[in-house]
Order: C-alpha cells, then structure tokens, then sequence
C-alpha cells in the first residue's frame, strides 16, 4: 500500500495549519512527522484521517485519488489511526472496544462477542499485541490501552498506520515493546505513520524523516543522514541547545522534609505509602516515575489540595502537614501544578488576572475592598514582557494562549516573590522544545538563587537534565534514591518499572540470562 | 506492567462509605427495635393476601406485631453487621433495598397492630402508581445513556397525558389517543433534541422551558376548552385483561398478570429497552455515543443521528407514560396532573443506576411511597395527612440526596458534541 499527500494544504480561520504539503508513505516503511507542537502534525494527519476536509490538496491511495468525508471513508480505505488522546471508551470492554462501529451480530442485532474475540485473538498473536479481550478499559495500564487502540485499527483491516504521539504517555519498557510491535507491523507489510517531537526515538524507529515547522515541510532526511542537533535545529528554526547549563549543587540546609507520608485518591485507595524525603536549599529534586504511581496525590497533599492521611510535613521549621495553600504561599512556596489548565489557571480570566491569582488581595493590587485595575494591568504587562508570554494583550483570557504561554503565565505569576520551595509538577508537558529550554533554564535559576526546588516528572530526559538527586516512585512508594552522578537512563528506567536492585548483584555472567541453570 | 496495580480497584464504593452503610442498617435495626417493637402493644396484625378470581386463596396472615418488628430488627442489625465485618462489595445496593424493605415492612405491622390490612390490595396499588414513574424513567434512560439530560420527562407526561385525552375522545377511540399521546410526546421531545443537538442549548434550560410550556399550554386549554366542552375530557380507559391460566396464580396471577394493555406493555418496555441497551448492536452505539461522542464518531458513528433518534424515542416513552395517567388510569385530564411525576421518574431513573430494570424497581419503592400514604391514612395511625402526602416526594428527596450518591452518569451525558 502507498498513501500520498499532494500538495496538502489546511486553513482554519485566520490561521493556516498545513501549508503545500507532500508526504509519502508507502508499505513496510516507518515515515517520522516530527515537529514541534502546534506545527500541524496533528491536523495534517486529521486530514488523512478524514476528520478535517483539507482546503487544498489531494490524497492519492495506490495512486488512486481518494476523497474522505469522514473517519469511516478513511477506514474503509485501510488508514487506521491511533490518537494521542485514545478514543477508547473507559467503561467498555476490549471487545467492545475494538469492534464498535463493526460489530459482528447474531440475529436480532444481538452482539456476537464470542465470534468478535476470536478475530481479535488472532490479529493479537499475528502482531504480538497481548491483550485480555474482557478487561475492561479504565482497569488497564496505559499501554495496554495503546494496544487495544493498534488492535482496533488492525481489526478494521488498517493497512497504513498513523501514531499520533504514541510513545507520550509510556514507561521506558512500554516503549521497548511500542518499538518492537511497529517493527513487526513494518515486516508485515503495513505502512506507518510516527508522529513525535522527541528527536531519540525518531532516530531510533523511522525509515524517513519528515519535519514540520509552522506547517509546512522544512526538510526529508533519514536517521543516517542526520543527528539530534541538526533535527532539533530544523524543527525549531533555530539553534537551540538541548542540554540546560547547569552547575553542580552546592546544596544547603534542608527546606522541606517529608516523613512517611500516606494519601488516599478519590477512590480511597492509599495511592502513597510511607514516602520520606528531604529537599535541600539549592538543589533540585526529581520524582521520577511513571505516572499514576502517586506523585500526583503526593503532591497535591504537601501543597495543601489533599488531605494527609498520616505522615509529617515540615518547612524549615515550621509543621505545615496539611497546610492551606495560601497558607504555604505566605511560607513562599511556589506551585506550578501538574494540570495547568485545571489548577493552574482560570481559562476564562483574562492574562492579567491570572497574574494576580495569588496575591490580588495584596498592595499593590488590592485597596481596601476595592482592587486596583490599572495596578494589575501595568504588573501584567511588565511580566509578559518578562517572561516572552506571546499574546496580543494582558487583556485576552489565558484560554486564548498555546500552551507553552500558558505556563509561562503560571511561571511567572509563582516565580516573582521570594522564594524557599519550588514545587515543579510535570512542568513541561505537552510543551514545544523553545518553550521547555526556557523554563528549564528558569527552573535552575531558581535553584541559583537558593531555593529548593521539588520537581515531579515522567519524562526521563527531563529528570536527566534538571536533577541533582533523583527519587523514583513506584506503587505509592520510593523506591530508590540516586544521586545525578551515579544515575544512568538504564538505572532510573528500571525504578521506575519497580525493580529494586540497592543490593549489589551475584556476580555472575549477565550473557546468562534465559538459559535456566 | 507492575506498577499500576495501586489504581486498579474491583469495587468503587470506598471503604468509608461502606462502613457509612452498615452503620446505616444497624441504625435501623434500633430504629426498628425501639419504635415498632416497644411501640407495639401485644395485639397481632393482620394481612390478607388474595387477589379476585384465584385458583385457591391464601389463608389469613396473622402476626405478632411486638415479636415480628423485634426479629426484623434481629435480621436488620445481622446484615448490617456482616457489612460491617465483610462488606456486600457491589451488593450492597440490592442488601440495602432488603434492609429498607424490613423497615418498611416492620412499620406497616406495627401501624396494623390490632387491626387488619389488605396486602394484595397495597401492592397492587404499588404497581399501579410505579407504572408512569417506570415508563418516565424509560425515557429518561434512553435520552441520557446517549448524552442528552432530558428533564422535560414531566413536561412531555403532561403534555401528551392532555393531549391523549383530547384526541381519544374526538376520535372516540382509544388506541388513536394511546397514539397520539405517545405523539405529542415525540413531538415535544424533537424540540428538546432540536435545542440541545442542533443549537447546543444548555440542556437543562431547554427541558426547564418545555416543562413550563407544558404546564402552561394544557392548564389554559384545561380551562378554556375542555371545561366548556366536557365530552372532550371523557375517553374512557383501556379495559383490564386477564392472561389465561397464569393470572389464577395466588396473589401474584392477578397482580402481574391481570391488567389494562399499557402495563403490559411496561412490562416489555423494561425487558426490552435493557436487552437492547446491553445486548445489541444498537445498545453499544447508543452507550458509546453517550459516553465518548468522539471515540464513536472515528469508527463511523453518527453520533447526532443517534441522538435525535434517542431522544424522539425517549419523547414517545414518556408519551406513553402521559397516556397511561389518564386514558390507562382515571380517563379524564385534570389541570398539573402529573403533580411532579416526571421528577420523580428522573429519580427512579438515577436510582435504578440507569438501567430499566432497576428503574423499574426504583419505580415500585416511590410507587410504595405513595399507596403506604394512602393506607396509612385508612388505617389512621395518627399521622396527619398533610404530613403523609409528603411521602412519596420525602422518599425521592432521601434517594437522591443520600443513596444514588456516585450513581455513575454517562461521562458525555449534557455535553453536546462539536465536530471539528
């Protein structure tokens, strides 16, 4: 199969997305779309998809053109997509799952499950994908839920794949086994799609390399044509330095000391289980871990959205187990939480406002009952300034700006007062390679200027850059602590998996594995 | 995969929550003890327990009211306690209908102390008055598990109840009112999905608007048309039949299986819409639709096209629901008829965890509410009136606000869906 964009190009209003774009797929070969975010990798692959009708431009299958109204004319061509956003159905079933839209049926549009699983099944062992075709779909590990996802295109006869940022929302091993599942769909002769902006994995996996910038293709290359550096050049337009400066710590005195801390999520099941740790001034401690294993609950219960089950938390000196937020913003404690847009922000509140969440009951900003517009507005247009948030005004509401602006709104609003803890969850995500830099290269000066600062993270690149010390969680527990120096990506990556390997190995011959004595 | 194991849980009822309820039940249990028991003097109740026209009739129940309300307090507190020490897990919803049903059952003997009480008579009442809330949470079932909140549920029983009686009586046929109620119900119900599908209309505005459209339109026509012209108001009721041979059965033949058409036709309605629902073609579509529009639009649903044919159905539904209160029940249409019916229908829908069967059963809890109310009013336990027609609404103001608590909604259920 070959599938071909001729001179693609997608306009919204106001904006175009896709610009003149070729692209060329054909079976048994992995194409990368690499580009940043917001460079139309989404939307050019929504065309494919027939979720977007391009403005201009066709699409030739087998060279045939083809027109694609919808998602199903896109199916029923063999294009088979699986979304960033996965569109499973939580409280379905796999089987429901997979053959919704397609269902087999046995008289009276009775639903033939049975008959739907065996095909299911065997698709399952043909590409390697292990799935339990009763589970229900909120029960299982994001990965499995990205089979399910594969299997589901797979089942609707996908001869030509497109991931959309497949490997965002994976642990290392599940990587591992994402790669190997695309190399058995390359040998089966499918075409494929990858869409990242992660420049390793690129190199690692794809046949092709196709870079995006602002919607049009800046250039075609292949991993053995080009490094990290050239690709993360062209996708930003610019040279960008990938690795942060930084100096070694020169930690000081302890800021924050957590001690066996437990918390229960919504559902009350104890999510964190007897974690201690200590954040030093000057000094950057990473969570690492995959998510999900408690480092939203842990943070969300040391910045006072939670309550503490049991366990101790101090600053300094001072007790703030269960402390209000506004309680430890007094004590400046910054928080850049982990979910901007829900607790980050007020979408609806203009850029201004937003500034001021913290501190508009405060002189300047606040008089009496009455608060002080023109105060705001001229703090606001100073810290957009600042801090390169890119918007047409202070006044335009925060929903209105992409999501590195977003942040750099909430770093800005948390980073302008003095600082002792800077409590950094999942900072970057989601983010383009410009915008991590700058507030990589923020959160460091932070620790510069002598604040400790706690930062949650799943994306191992990110701990790898900013950390001095590392933690990885796994189950509610922390499982390992490393120091920067000692800790490799092969180390960290096994954490955070859960193995436990403090005590030091037998030695024998590690060639031996497999072999059964 | 060894690290998600902390977030997957089998049950969703905390820990908390369980415990909230076995401390409920021994509540109860006291409760029970204390009031019924040492309430009651040694006098015996009595209940009788035939319907007409049975094969044989059952003798005459008669017990002792003390002894009876102790040993249902005995059976409250073990259950409770086994919730306590182990826990129902998912059951708890079905151990607590048993718990309530004791208490209930505890009170009536102590309130028919020395005297004696129809059963057969009570629990047909029961049925009768959880037919409508059954066919109006139907309704409601088939509008929210597609993802449109229909509270118009109330306004579309009016309407087509008003609309039933017009046209059964001009007609003088009662299958074409039976029709053109279940109608008139489609027809308001199109409105609603035109607002809230087409024009995304905040859907409990748009219901809010229908039920006042409803109630304005027919209590007008009430007193502008159908006082003057009073044969208009006057189409008969749908007759009772008896199935052969089952309907001899003691107490239940004549319960279930002697009728008028539109309780049978509930009957099939809630085997029907939850077979359906959970077991065909069309039931997935309508779940996913209502769950996750978008994933259903990428394997080729149309996630609007569903939507209008849910809800126009759902209209039809509570159009029955209407149709029964008059042409199925009294045969004639008085002003606000429904008096909140359709509320409470939305209640036994949220009750009965959107499933028509346990709407159904939600449906027979409120529809005890309401013929206890009567009952008790005969049996004059001293309880005033007043105070008795605020049952069934007592019931449904505690269902809601303390037993459905995390009933699971359908995630895009008041979402309308935007294709990009």
């Amino acid at each position: 199969m070959k599938v071909e964009l001729r001179g693609v190009t997608k306009r919204f209003p106001g904006v175009v997305a896709n610009r003149d774009v070729n692209l060329t797929v054909s079976g048994g070969e992995v194409v990368a779309l690499l580009g940043e975010n917001g460079a139309g990798k989404s939307t050019l692959m929504n065309v494919l998809f027939g979720l977007y009708e391009a403005t201009e431009g066709e699409i030739y299958i087998d060279d045939q053109k083809a027109e694609f109204s919808s998602p199903a004319d896109a199916i029923a061509a063999g294009i088979g997509m699986v979304h960033q956003h996965f569109m499973l159905i939580p409280v379905f079933n796999v089987i429901e799952n997979v053959m919704l839209g397609l269902e087999e049926t046995k008289g009276m549009g009775r639903l033939d499950e049975d008959k739907a699983s065996e095909r299911l099944l065997s698709l399952s062992r043909e590409h390697g994908l292990q799935v339990e075709p009763y589970a229900v779909i909120e029960d299982l590990p994001v990965g499995v839920q990205q089979r399910v996802e594969i299997l589901k295109a797979l089942y609707r006869n996908a001869d030509c794949l497109i991931l959309d940022e497949p490997t965002a929302v994976l642990t290392p091993d599940e990587i591992r086994d994402l790669i190997g599942v695309i190399q058995s769909l390359k040998d089966a002769g499918k075409a494929i799609i990858f869409i990242s902006h992660k420049l390793k994995e690129v190199l690692e996996i794809a046949d092709q390399i196709v870079v995006l910038r602002r919607g049009e293709v800046v250039g075609t290359t292949t991993p053995s044509e080009t490094n990290e550096q050239e690709l993360a050049t062209m996708m930003v337009g610019r040279d960008v330095q990938l690795e942060v400066s930084k100096t070694p710590s020169e930690p000081g005195t302890a800021v924050l000391r957590v001690t066996d801390m437990h918390v229960r999520d919504d559902r009350e099941v104890k999510v964190v289980n007897g974690v201690s740790f200590e954040v030093k001034a000057k000094e950057i401690l990473a969570i690492a871990g995959v998510q999900g294993n408690g480092q939203t609950q842990l943070i969300e219960a040391l910045t006072g959205l939670r309550k503490v089950e049991s366990g101790n938390v101090t600053l300094g000196d001072e007790d703030v187990t269960g402390a209000s937020p506004a309680t430890l913003f007094k004590m400046d404690v910054a928080h850049i939480p982990e979910d901007r847009q829900a607790d980050g922000m007020i979408g609806a509140f203009s850029i201004a406002d937003n500034l001021v969440l913290n501190t508009y009951r405060e002189r300047p900003f606040s008089k009496g009952i009455l608060t002080d517009r023109s105060a705001i507005q001229r703090s606001a247009t100073k810290l957009i300034e600042d801090f390169d948030i890119r918007t047409p005004s202070a006044r335009s509401p925060a929903s209105t700006l992409s999501g590195g602006n977003q942040q750099k709104m909430i770093v800005a609003r948390e980073f302008t007062h003095a600082q002792r803890l800077l409590i950094a969850s999942q900072p970057t995500r989601g983010l383009d390679v410009g915008s991590i830099q700058y507030i990589h290269a923020r959160i460091v000066a932070q620790r510069d200027e002598g604040a400790g600062v706690l930062l949650v993270s799943s994306e191992l690149d990110e701990i790898m850059a900013l950390a001095d010390r590392i933690a990885v969680m796994c189950a509610g527990e922390i499982v390992g602590v490393l120091d920067r120096a000692d800790a490799t990506r092969e180390k960290v990556g096994r954490l955070m998996a859960g193995v436990r390997d403090e005590a030091p190995r037998p030695p024998s011959p590690p060639v031996a594995e497999g072999e059964g004595s | 995969m060894s690290s998600h194991s902390a977030t997957v849980t089998t049950s969703r009822i905390s820990p908390a929550r369980a415990r909230g309820f076995g401390i409920f039940f021994i509540f109860l249990a006291v409760a029970m003890a204390v009031l019924f028991g040492m309430g009651s003097g040694p006098d015996s109740a009595t209940f009788g327990l035939n319907g007409p026209d049975q094969f044989a009739d059952l003798p005459t129940v008669e017990i002792p009211a003390a002894g009876t309300a102790y040993f249902l307090a005995v059976v409250a507190a073990f259950l409770g306690g086994m919730q306590l020490a182990r826990g129902f897990g998912h059951r708890i919803y079905l151990v607590l209908g048993v718990v309530v049903f004791l208490f209930i059952f505890a009170f009536l003997v102590w309130a028919t102390e020395d005297n004696s009480l129809n059963l057969y008579g009570m629990l047909q009442s029961t049925l009768l008055r959880a037919i409508p809330l059954t066919l109006g949470a139907i309704s409601g079932v088939l509008c929210e598990k597609s993802g449109v909140v229909n509270i118009a549920i109330e306004g579309m029983m009016l309407f087509s109840a008003f609309m039933g009686v017009i046209i059964g009586s001009a007609s003088g046929n009662l299958w074409i009112g039976l029709i053109g109620g279940a109608l008139a119900g489609g027809v308001l119900s199109s409105v609603l999905a035109v607002l809230s599908i087409r024009y995304r209309v905040d859907q409990i505005i748009a219901g809010t608007v229908l039920n006042i459209f409803a109630l304005g339109i027919t209590s007008y026509l009430t007193a502008r048309v159908l006082v003057e012209y009073q044969n208009l108001n006057n189409p008969g009721t749908f007759r009772q039949f008896s199935i052969p041979i089952v309907s001899k059965i003691p107490l239940i033949g004549p319960l279930l299986f002697r009728n008028n058409i539109l309780i049978f036709l509930t009957f099939v309605l809630v085997g029907a819409v939850w077979f359906g629902l959970n077991k065909t073609r069309w039931g997935l579509r309508v779940r996913a639709v209502g769950e996750h529009p978008k994933a259903a639009d990428t394997v080729g649903i149309n996630v609007q096209r569903v939507r209008y044919r849910n809800v126009i159905m759902g209209g039809v539904v509570a159009g029955l629901a209407g149709a029964y209160l008059t042409l199925g029940s009294v045969g004639r249409f008085d002003e606000n008829m429904t008096a909140g019916k359709g509320f409470i229908a939305l209640a036994a829908m949220l009750f009965g965890r959107y499933n028509p069967v346990g709407a159904f059963g939600a449906a027979l809890v409120f529809g005890f509410a309401e013929s206890l109310q009567n009952k008790l009013a005969i049996l004059n336990v001293g309880i005033s009136s007043e105070l008795l027609a605020m049952a069934p609404y007592l019931a449904t103001l505690l269902v809601v606000a303390g037993v459905v608590g995390r009933t699971r909604v359908p995630a895009a259920d008041g979402v309308p869906y935007v294709k990009e």
